[in-house]
């Protein structure tokens, strides 16, 4: 199959011909490398690589899972699982009008917090801020949070949710994945649901992977 | 310091350890021996074995360190107190802190650093065994682990040594040619680009001797880089379908 190839650093994978450049791709004289150990995906109009590890690096939009690491006057500093820690402003958390002069803005978030938010804004030198104003944007209570290879995070979320919803389903879990590589799961089945996203980090790339965890889910 | 025995190293066209001038050692590679870093590997030529591992991309701290245009790599080259038949000393010293910025300057060129400004991609070498061509063990090594950590590169880096003994040019010196070699060239190199990013030399050679030298060793880094793609591939084999 031609997109399941896996791909090393430098490797050539087609000719640009117009194409669009993805993720983990650079190009030199209108032929396109990979710059990534990885999956590379070649298609009509985009030519990509998915790499099998690595760091998550953030990128505006995503949704992440992340803890409170330090509480300033006006805001959050937030740690993500990634080199890059984010800011998150007391606007951008908050909808009522806080009074910073009387009020001790802990009551809101505190030090090992765990939220859900959105990335909202990344500059040049990969100064981040983060933003809670939306619908799905919360605190995370109690549950527990994995780890996972950031870059795996969609094949668990899988084709249209069909993978997540599968796991919460039989698990009777509250699962959010993180573009991060952050999982929180809160719920009674927790161990099989923890053991279902390990098995999909660690083997992601083999096929019929979904019949597998479905098998696993099912006993 | 081992003593040589004979006092010619190359007889019948046969090396000390029974290898053509031409060839290579037995070469091993492995990809993720150490579970704890971002990515490790394995990589032996003979005697000489080498682990690197990466961490990172991670935050830089003491801050002024820093650079908001680009991210940095820090590299340490450690041999171990019993890699070689003399205690070495353990800890940094004046090899050990030069060797650490070659490696480093030699495999910059490939590494794509711009997408970590503020950030540090730290790379250790550890030498365990010690036999000659250490600083070149140490890239393919280091290569390896950057590559598994997913680190973006414009290529891996692979790197091997030539020299001339008795008068003969020769590929892969072990510690005992080393030690008896009339000169020795350091190279890496970036295979598919083509593109040297170390090249040192000791001792004396003619322009005829060097040409002849380095186009072997092209040749060989080429054999090598292929070996590190299998090295690589291998590690993920049951992933591809």
């Amino acid at each position: 199959m031609k997109t399941r190839t896996i791909v090393i650093p430098g490797e050539y994978l087609d000719e640009k011909r117009g194409r669009k450049l993805g993720s983990g791709t650079y190009e030199e004289n209108d032929k396109v490398y990979s710059t990534f150990l990885g999956i590379a995906r070649i298609s009509e109009n985009e030519l990509s690589v998915v790499p099998l590890s690595g760091t998550y690096l953030p990128k505006l939009g995503d949704r992440v899972i992340a803890t409170i690491d330090e509480v300033e006057i006006s805001g959050w500093f937030i740690e993500m699982n990634s080199p890059y820690s984010a800011f998150l402003p007391i606007a951008e958390a908050v909808d009522e009008f806080v009074d910073l002069q009387r009020t001790d803005i802990t009551r809101y978030f505190d030090i090992g917090d765990i939220i859900f938010g959105r990335i909202s804004r990344v500059t040049r030198n990969k100064n981040v801020q983060l933003s809670m104003r939306d619908f799905e944007s919360r605190k995370l209570k109690g549950g527990i949070v994995i780890k996972v290879t950031p870059s795996k995070i969609p094949r668990i979320i899988g084709k249209e949710g069909s993978m997540i919803m599968m796991i919460k389903e039989k698990t009777k879990c509250e699962i959010v994945t993180g573009q991060n590589g952050l999982v929180w799961i809160r719920g009674e089945d927790k161990q099989k649901a923890i053991e279902a996203i390990l098995t999909i980090d660690r083997e992601s790339h083999m096929t019929g992977l979904t019949e597998k965890i479905e098998k696993m889910l099912g006993e | 310091m081992a003593k040589d025995l004979n006092k010619e190293l190359i007889i019948d066209g046969l090396r000390m350890d029974g290898r053509l001038t031409d060839q290579l050692r037995d070469v091993k590679m492995e990809i993720g021996t150490v579970s704890s870093a971002s990515g490790s590997a394995y990589v032996s030529f003979g005697h000489t074995t080498a682990i690197a591992s990466v961490q990172g991309p991670r935050s830089l701290f003491p801050k002024f360190l820093q650079n908001s245009q680009t991210g940095i790599l820090r590299v340490r080259y450690n041999m171990l107190p019993f890699s070689v038949s003399d205690r070495k000393s353990p800890g940094p010293d004046r090899r050990s802190t030069e060797l650490s910025k070659v490696i480093r300057k030699s495999l910059e060129p490939a590494v794509i650093l711009d997408d970590f400004p503020k950030a540090t991609i730290d790379g250790f070498i550890e030498m365990i065994e010690a036999d000659g061509s250490t600083r070149v063990t140490g890239i393919n090594a280091l290569s390896l682990a950057l590559a598994h950590a997913g680190i973006p590169m414009k290529d891996l880096v692979a790197a091997c040594s030539v020299g001339k003994i008795n008068n003969t040019l020769i590929l892969d010196l072990n510690g005992l040619e080393d030690n008896n070699s009339e000169s020795d060239v350091a190279v890496a190199m970036m295979p598919n680009k083509n593109l040297i990013t170390l090249l040192q030399m000791d001792g004396m050679l003619t322009k005829e001797e060097f040409m002849k030298l380095l186009n072997t060793a092209k040749d060989a880094c080429g054999k090598i880089y292929e070996m590190q793609k299998m090295a690589l591939l291998e590690k993920y084999k049951g992933e591809e379908q």
